[in-house]
């Protein structure tokens, strides 16, 4: 089968080269959207905003980054449609600018920021993170954003904040998944909403995430903003965030309210947890052939696991 | 029907049957299968197994429908097409998806029901396609080949749930196919009930009678 591996690049090529291969279009692309604001369709895919943002070496994956192309045209996207290339053809009805996010909940500083203000609340930094979808595929994807706890210090969350809950925009004209459903039975309750513990949201891994590759997030990865939990299955991480309110109940979130007994609270990468109707306990990473093995926490056990002792993870999967 | 015209509708089958083959083959070869291509074709022989398979199980119910027999002469080659896609299927399974990861895939079949119960309908379908050939149907006997391929009325059933049990939700295309089945499965139980009235009434005409037999001395 035509299935190549991903080539053996430098860490170091990751970024430069969409920057490089992009930075003369964008002058031509800024020009043609201030022109036209509605984007084709085609202009969903690769050419982006180059995000400028330094790497933190501290924060890096032995195996190759997965190519551009696999990570912003496989996506599980719900509000765009339940297929993976749903995300990347209907990317273009969400419009990413203007945006604000409201900052709210048990905290001394509520505030709804200007998305161009919360980018600029911390130095954004690239990190390179697995990304291992509760499905069995697996992808390596350099992120641009900061820890999530800067901004969660800057507003001040009271004793009364115990858990951070993240909400998904919430309209059908800019996500077309969101339009009444034949079977509605089937599918999930909008707003998308998701949840950390307040230390999950507080731990440096947990990155408050504006870019990818390089560039601003492609609509389909989740623009303008949205979390990244490396050591979750995917779902965990909210995108196109447009409330964090912290709260002191556990949030209840999307995929918990339409399947409760396949998806927790927690949901951390957790091979030897099953889903109820498949294993966990192999990957198949993307632009691979062969299934590799899943690691607990995804490979961030040693930073992560101290959260968890104590806590049955059967139990609370 | 005459012989032409039934030349022409066996072409159309083939050619329509192939097709998503060919599709597979055209991705294969161009690499444009995907950021997934496995699971591209994992789906994709899937998805034309149950279509045919349905298919096949809508001939009957074509002709109770209408009174037209041609779909009947449809059916073997229609059917035989769905266990060549369901053997694909595995096979892409087997040596792509595991890679021969013969533990891993015994453990699938006992602990996970939509491959236990898919791995079930491929089984079922082995003895049907081996009986396929007008020489069984008469080395067996009509009445007992005919109650043989009752069985894939069964295997109908298991193949939609194998797609249900697997589908995460919001994914709706099985639910379209239990549709469909539930469809073909009510024209032929309807059927059957007027058959069995009639033939309490007596009204039944010998040449209403359709054995397997005759089905296929339809094809040739």
């Amino acid at each position: 089968m035509l299935i190549r591996r991903a080539p053996d690049i430098g860490s170091s090529e990751i970024t430069d080269h969409t920057l490089y291969v992009n930075r003369r279009s964008f002058m031509i692309g800024a020009a043609a959207f201030a022109l036209a604001p509605s984007v084709s369709a085609s202009a969903a895919t690769p050419q982006g905003q180059p995000l400028a943002a330094k790497r933190n070496p501290a924060f890096a994956v032995d195996d190759p980054p997965t190519k551009f192309e696999s990570v912003t045209t496989y996506n599980n996207f719900y509000e765009f449609g339940v297929n993976k290339e749903d995300p990347a053809r209907l990317a273009h009805t969400l419009k990413p600018r203007p945006w604000t996010v409201q900052v709210e909940g048990h905290i001394k500083r509520p505030k709804t920021y200007d998305i161009d203000e919360l980018m600029k609340l911390a130095s954004l930094e690239e990190r390179v993170y697995r990304l291992r979808c509760v499905e069995g595929w697996s992808m390596v994807i350099p992120w641009i954003g900061y820890p999530l706890n800067a901004l969660i210090k800057r507003v001040e969350p009271t004793s009364q904040a115990k858990f951070v809950e993240f909400t998904t925009l919430h309209d059908p004209e800019q996500f077309p998944g969101q339009r009444p459903a034949f079977f509605s039975f089937s599918g999930l309750d909008w707003p998308y909403v998701e949840g950390l513990r307040m230390d999950e949201a507080l731990h440096p891994l947990t990155l408050l995430t504006f870019g990818l590759y390089g560039q601003l997030l492609p609509n389909q990865n989740g623009a303008p903003v949205r979390v990244v939990v490396p050591w979750k299955y995917g779902f965990k991480s909210a995108k196109s965030l447009v409330r964090i309110r912290f709260v002191s109940d556990q949030p209840k979130t999307a995929w918990e309210k339409a399947a409760p007994q396949e998806y927790g609270f927690y949901s951390n990468v957790n091979p030897q947890v099953d889903h109820p109707r498949w294993s966990q306990a192999t990957e198949r990473r993307i632009g691979e052939f062969r299934r590799r093995p899943t690691l607990m926490f995804n490979g961030y056990a040693d930073q992560v696991g101290s959260m968890y002792t104590g806590l049955d993870l059967k139990k609370y999967y | 029907m005459t012989r032409r015209v039934r030349i022409i509708l066996k072409t159309l089958v083939w050619g329509v049957a192939l097709s998503p083959l060919a599709l597979l083959a055209y991705r294969f070869f161009t690499d444009s299968m995907g950021a997934n291509p496995i699971s591209y074709a994992t789906n994709l022989l899937g998805d034309t197994t149950l279509r045919l398979l349905l298919s096949t199980l809508s001939m009957t119910p074509l002709r109770v429908l209408f009174g037209i027999s041609w779909p009947i002469s449809l059916r073997r080659l229609l059917g035989l097409f769905a266990f060549f896609y369901a053997s694909l299927h595995f096979s892409v399974w087997i040596a792509v998806d595991h890679f021969f990861d013969w533990r891993a895939m015994g453990a699938d079949i006992v602990k996970r029901p939509y491959v236990t119960v898919g791995m079930t309908a491929l089984t079922l379908l082995v003895p049907l396609a081996a009986t396929s050939t007008t020489r069984m149907v008469k080395r067996l006997g009509a009445r007992n080949w005919q109650r043989l391929h009752m069985l894939v009325y069964v295997i109908g059933v298991l193949g939609v749930l194998h797609y249900l049990w697997l589908a995460k939700k919001g994914v709706n295309d099985p639910y379209w196919y239990a549709i469909w089945l539930s469809v073909v499965l009510s024209i032929r139980l309807w059927d059957w009930a007027r058959r069995l009235v009639n033939k309490r009434q007596q009204v039944v005409k010998p040449s209403d009678r359709v054995t397997a037999a005759r089905y296929h001395s339809m094809e040739a």
